[in-house]
């Protein structure tokens, strides 16, 4: 098995309310060197070994787990992964 | 966490195990003697949650009988999921209110929304269509971070849930008091409307017929929920936020979708939901109430985690579970059902003659228990009662009167204060609209709900000021049931039935008993005299924070019928030119009252008087007003009197008012004297009204001004512009919200 | 005319728009179940409100796999109306029928309460029956209704009048007001505001009921004219 695990953060220049308000909050609470937050998505998979898991996996992103309008994302695959 | 099969039955006698479960050695004995044996540790798990407060009422049960039940119209009254009421054309409404402090103390937003998904399983697995929810809410003051936190969640949680599953969140009541600071209260309320030819109960009848568990599966999350419930809130309870359930609403939705399609199914014999005590509550008293046994092999229970004990798969809570009894050879057809909305559901038992609740695991038998010692035999304590100090002292107060300088400034005052302004910051929140039937929003007196396809209409609100019960448990019981009644009246509607969230304090203190049992009756006489009969309710008690009990807290939901759609009656002014009436008599009446709360920080001396005659009188006579045409508007008078209301009935058409006063005018305008409403009529209404309402006094007119006037004999004493007062009592909560601590 | 409401599991308005279609509007409707293969039989498709697959991972992101919605894709090309509301704008989205993403409310809220809006664009099988300019009064309820595009996408629905409902009091942070979008082609709608909740005058107005109007008056001119 692998392990893969994907990080979804929305694009550069989308407006991120929650990252703003997860910054706000922690500027309230005396963190003044928080100059930005960005609040994003964190999924783990297991997948069965096969040679092309890489190609199946940016497929996955761009078709469902992450929405090329508003997100970007970044994935790391772990191999020899016992479940 | 606990493992079930190091600890032999020996040694939970010996080392008192079952005092950690919420057992106490009389009832452990008790269990003894039941089984004839040691019960082991599953077992013993299985009577802690079975004979908890929250499952067997033991301390409130004495106390609930009580409650008049009974009516022409009543179908089913308390014992099932929910009520039934008739209202006529083959159709009946089902309702229930249910608490869920505890969780939302130490996960606000999770708690709320299981509380919400828990109290519409109560009323789908009736076979009912849930049309409606309302939440009757409870928090300290919004002065402190953790309250603003509590708050927020608690409404997001509600929204989350009730949203999700589409059914609209149209009333309730949102109060705050220092009391319930460490202790908020949670109780929602959901309403549904079924064919009486529809409607199911939770049996597990016929001899041989199939055990089916459908929907989530089971986790280990919530385990001991409902002894959880039947404790004190300490410090320690941050450390046990595992035993919190996580919702999900869509597993709900489906849930609600398919459990509707299955009441058609002929195969079906009976249905509950698994909330409190999870399947064990919901298998047993099935069982129970049908005379019957049940096994059930606990290896074919869908399960979400590994090694699973039966403990603990008894005593879970996971969410969005139900129980289904069906024909055997049937079961087929059933599963299909859930299938097809992609849910599990799967044979775990079967229903046997010999009325012992039997549970087999990995081939053994885990658990045998005589199935009626589980509900019926529980035990029933009657708790010592005392009139508490306080009580004798503030009835021996002088009365209160309080000293105001400035009748428009106390107005502002009151307007602010977070228990009377807007509640708009909550209820936007809320899908008010979804199932398109929501004929009158939140922020009115009663929301009202059409029935589709007919004239017909519901109205429904939640009441309880707890600070007149507080002065006098017994009075302010007969205000909360009076008030209920008060808002549907308003809004055009015959009040029919209540259901009642009673949540106090640690009944084994005699005071707090005291308490209960004066609330009790109280509400009581008032439901007989109202004729409007308790059909269902919940108890939650040891509402307390490191010793200190909240303010008892009875909650009335109350149902009203409306026959006709014209009957529709709105709480805010209409026209200009309207004729203001004020019905009942305004007497010096302040203890309890939010001007208490704002002058002096806290609530002393005697409860505002009811007679509960003139209360029914007045009632009725207001009903035949409205349902004859005669009434433009109809509003209540509640918390800060009479000036608060007047100007509540101004927030909704840019109009203005012009009144003149008699009297005492601090009392006039702010005292919370009971039985009062304050109504418009037309002129050419007038006559016909003045006849029929005998207690009515004409003090002015509606005007297009957009100025709020009331005059004394002699002068002008408040001259407000609404628009002003309207943006204080609309901009208080949020700027509450906003200003960091 | 007959009215196709296709049903997802969470879909949750999917009997207020069969009332609308069926009580106020007097026309024939259907429940249709997402599993359900083919939609040739009906005239026109519409995507009701609610929280398909609880809306988990993005609102409306799974349901726009759904095998219907490849067909909903192929009746859209044969020029039927498609009308999603809330949801079923967040499904068009996320299926690449209209162009853009929906991005969580400014205020982190979920938001209920009827919104002010104006018509923009009164020439679409959707909005004929409107006056151009019109300002109409429909109610909102949508946690996820911040409607975002990049620069060149709104330039472009901009360009080709594609914008057809502006809120007048922006609710939820949607880029250039936007409450409503159609395709290029004209034959499917998006909108976040519920016009099926505003067809009766007993729940709080009737404004919703001609977008309905509209769709029956422009079937019923190209079926007569081509038959």
């Amino acid at each position: 098995m692998k392990k893969v695990k994907i990080y979804i953060t929305l694009k550069q220049g989308v407006l991120d309310p929650q990252g703003r308000a997860v910054q706000e909050s922690l500027n309230t609470l005396g963190y003044s060197e928080v100059q930005q937050a960005r609040v994003g998505k964190y999924m783990e998979l297991l997948v069965d070994d096969n040679e092309e898991v890489e190609v199946k996996i940016e497929e996955m992103c761009s078709k469902l787990l992450a929405n090329p309008v508003i997100e970007d994302y970044k994935y790391t695959i772990e191999e020899g992964v016992v479940q | 966490m606990l493992q079930a099969p190091e600890i032999t039955p020996e040694v939970i006698e010996k080392d008192r195990l079952y005092r950690d479960m919420g057992l106490t050695d009389e009832e452990f004995d008790l269990v003894k003697s039941i089984m004839n044996r040691r019960p082991n540790f599953t077992e013993t798990g299985i009577f802690s949650v079975m004979w908890s407060e929250h499952c067997s009422y033991k301390t409130s049960k004495p106390l609930l009988r009580k409650f008049p039940t009974k009516g022409s119209h009543v179908i089913q009254g308390p014992g099932e999921g929910a009520g039934i009421i008739d209202i006529g054309d083959g159709q009946a409404v089902v309702f229930k209110v249910e608490s869920h402090n505890h969780p939302s103390a130490v996960e606000p937003y999770q708690g709320a929304a299981t509380g919400v998904g828990g109290i519409i399983r109560d009323v789908f697995s009736m076979g009912a269509r849930p049309i409606a929810l309302l939440n009757s809410l409870r928090f300290g003051n919004l002065t402190t971070g953790r309250v603003k936190y509590l708050f927020e969640e608690v409404v997001n949680g509600i929204a989350g849930y009730g949203n999700c599953v589409g059914i609209p969140t149209v009333g309730g009541e949102v109060q705050f008091d220092n009391c319930y600071e460490g202790n908020p209260l949670v109780n929602a309320m959901c309403v549904g409307i079924i064919d009486q030819k529809d409607i199911q109960k939770g049996i597990a009848a016929g001899i041989g017929n199939t055990v089916i568990y459908a929907g989530a599966r089971t986790g280990r999350d919530g385990i001991h929920g409902a002894t959880f419930a039947s404790e004190d809130l300490s410090e320690e309870s941050e450390s046990k936020r595992p035993s919190v359930q996580v919702g999900d609403p869509f597993m709900e939705k489906l849930l609600i979708e398919a459990c509707l399609e299955v009441i058609h199914h002929e195969a079906l014999v009976g249905m509950q939901d698994m909330g409190a005590a999870g399947l064990t509550s919901s298998a047993s008293e099935m069982a129970s109430k049908a005379g019957t046994g049940m096994e059930m092999d606990l290896d074919l229970v869908p399960q979400r985690e590994l090694d699973m004990t039966p403990y603990e798969l008894m005593l879970s809570e996971s969410q969005e579970r139900m129980l289904l009894v069906v024909k055997q050879g049937q079961e087929q057809g059933i599963i299909d059902v859930f299938t097809k909305y992609g849910l599990e559901a799967v044979a775990v038992g079967r229903v046997t003659d010999d009325n012992r609740f039997r549970l087999i695991h990995k081939g053994k038998v885990a658990a045998d228990i005589p199935v009626d010692s589980l509900a019926e035999d529980a035990p029933v304590y009657h708790k010592p009662s005392k009139v508490p100090d306080y009580y004798k002292k503030f009835q021996q107060m002088d009365d209160y009167y309080p000293t105001v300088n400035s009748y428009s400034e106390a107005l502002k005052a009151l307007l602010q204060q977070p228990t009377i302004a807007s509640k708009e910051w909550v209820y936007d929140q809320y899908d008010s609209m979804v199932q398109t039937n929501t004929v009158v929003t939140p922020g009115s007196d009663a929301a009202i709900i059409r029935v589709r396809g007919t004239d017909k209409a519901l109205a429904m609100t939640t009441d309880c000021n707890s600070r007149y019960i507080y002065l006098d448990p017994e009075i302010g019981g007969k205000i909360a049931v009076a008030e209920a009644a008060r808002n549907i009246v308003c809004s055009g509607g015959r009040p029919m039935a209540l259901t009642d969230g009673l949540n106090f304090g640690n009944p084994d203190k005699p005071e707090i008993f005291w308490q209960m049992e004066k609330s009790v009756d109280g509400m009581s006489e008032a439901s007989l005299k109202l004729n409007t009969p308790v059909i269902s309710g919940n108890v939650s008690l040891y509402n307390e924070t490191n010793g200190q009990s909240i303010f008892p807290t009875p909650v009335v939901g109350m149902v009203g019928l409306l026959e006709s759609l014209e009957h529709i009656t709105p709480s805010f002014f209409q026209t200009a030119g309207d004729a203001i009436y004020l019905i009942g008599e305004t007497k010096p009446e302040f203890g309890g009252s939010e001007l208490q709360n704002i002058l002096e920080n806290s609530y002393f001396g005697k409860a505002p008087s009811i007679d509960l005659d003139v209360e029914a009188k007045r009632q009725s006579q207001l009903l035949e007003a409205i349902q004859s045409g005669l009434i433009s508007s109809a509003h209540d008078l509640a918390e800060g009197g009479f000036a608060v209301a007047l100007a509540e009935s101004l927030f909704d058409n840019n109009l203005g008012c012009e009144v003149k006063l008699a009297g005492d005018l601090t009392v006039q305008l702010f005292s919370e004297s009971q039985s009062r409403f304050l109504v418009s009529v037309k002129q050419e209404k007038r006559d016909q009204f003045e006849s029929l309402v005998e207690d009515a006094n004409h003090l002015g007119y509606v005007t297009d001004s957009g100025t709020l006037r009331v005059n004394s004999s002699e002068e002008t004493i408040i001259e407000e512009s609404v628009e002003s007062l309207k943006a204080l009592w609309k901009g208080a909560i949020p700027c509450l919200l906003k200003s960091r601590d | 005319m007959k009215f196709a409401v296709v049903v997802f599991p969470g879909s949750n308005c999917d009997r207020d728009m069969y009332f609308a279609a069926k009580d106020a509007l007097g026309e024939e409707a259907e429940l249709v179940w997402y599993q359900t293969a083919n939609l040739s039989d009906y005239d026109a498709i519409l995507l009701p409100g609610g929280f398909s697959y609880g809306d988990y991972l993005r609102t409306g992101a799974i349901a726009s796999t759904s095998h219907i919605v490849k067909e909903i894709k192929q009746q859209a090309e044969l020029g039927k109306p498609v009308l999603g509301v809330c949801n079923g704008f967040q499904i068009l989205l996320e299926a690449g029928l209209l162009p853009g993403a929906m991005l969580r409310n400014k205020n982190l809220k979920f938001i209920c309460h009827f919104e002010g809006l104006k018509v923009e664009n009164k020439n679409t099988m959707f909005t004929s029956a409107y006056k151009d300019g019109e300002i109409i009064s429909l109610p909102i309820a949508h946690g996820e209704g911040n409607y975002y595009c990049d620069e060149a996408t709104l330039q472009k629905l901009k360009e080709n009048n594609q914008i057809v409902f502006t809120y007048t009091n922006n609710p939820n942070g949607s880029i250039s007001d936007i409450a409503g979008i159609v395709n290029q082609q004209g034959n499917v709608l998006g909108m976040m505001p519920h016009p099926e909740r505003a067809v009766e005058q007993i729940l709080g107005g009737t404004d919703g009921l001609k977008l309905f109007k509209s769709i029956v008056n422009n079937w019923r001119e190209a079926h007569v004219t081509s038959a």
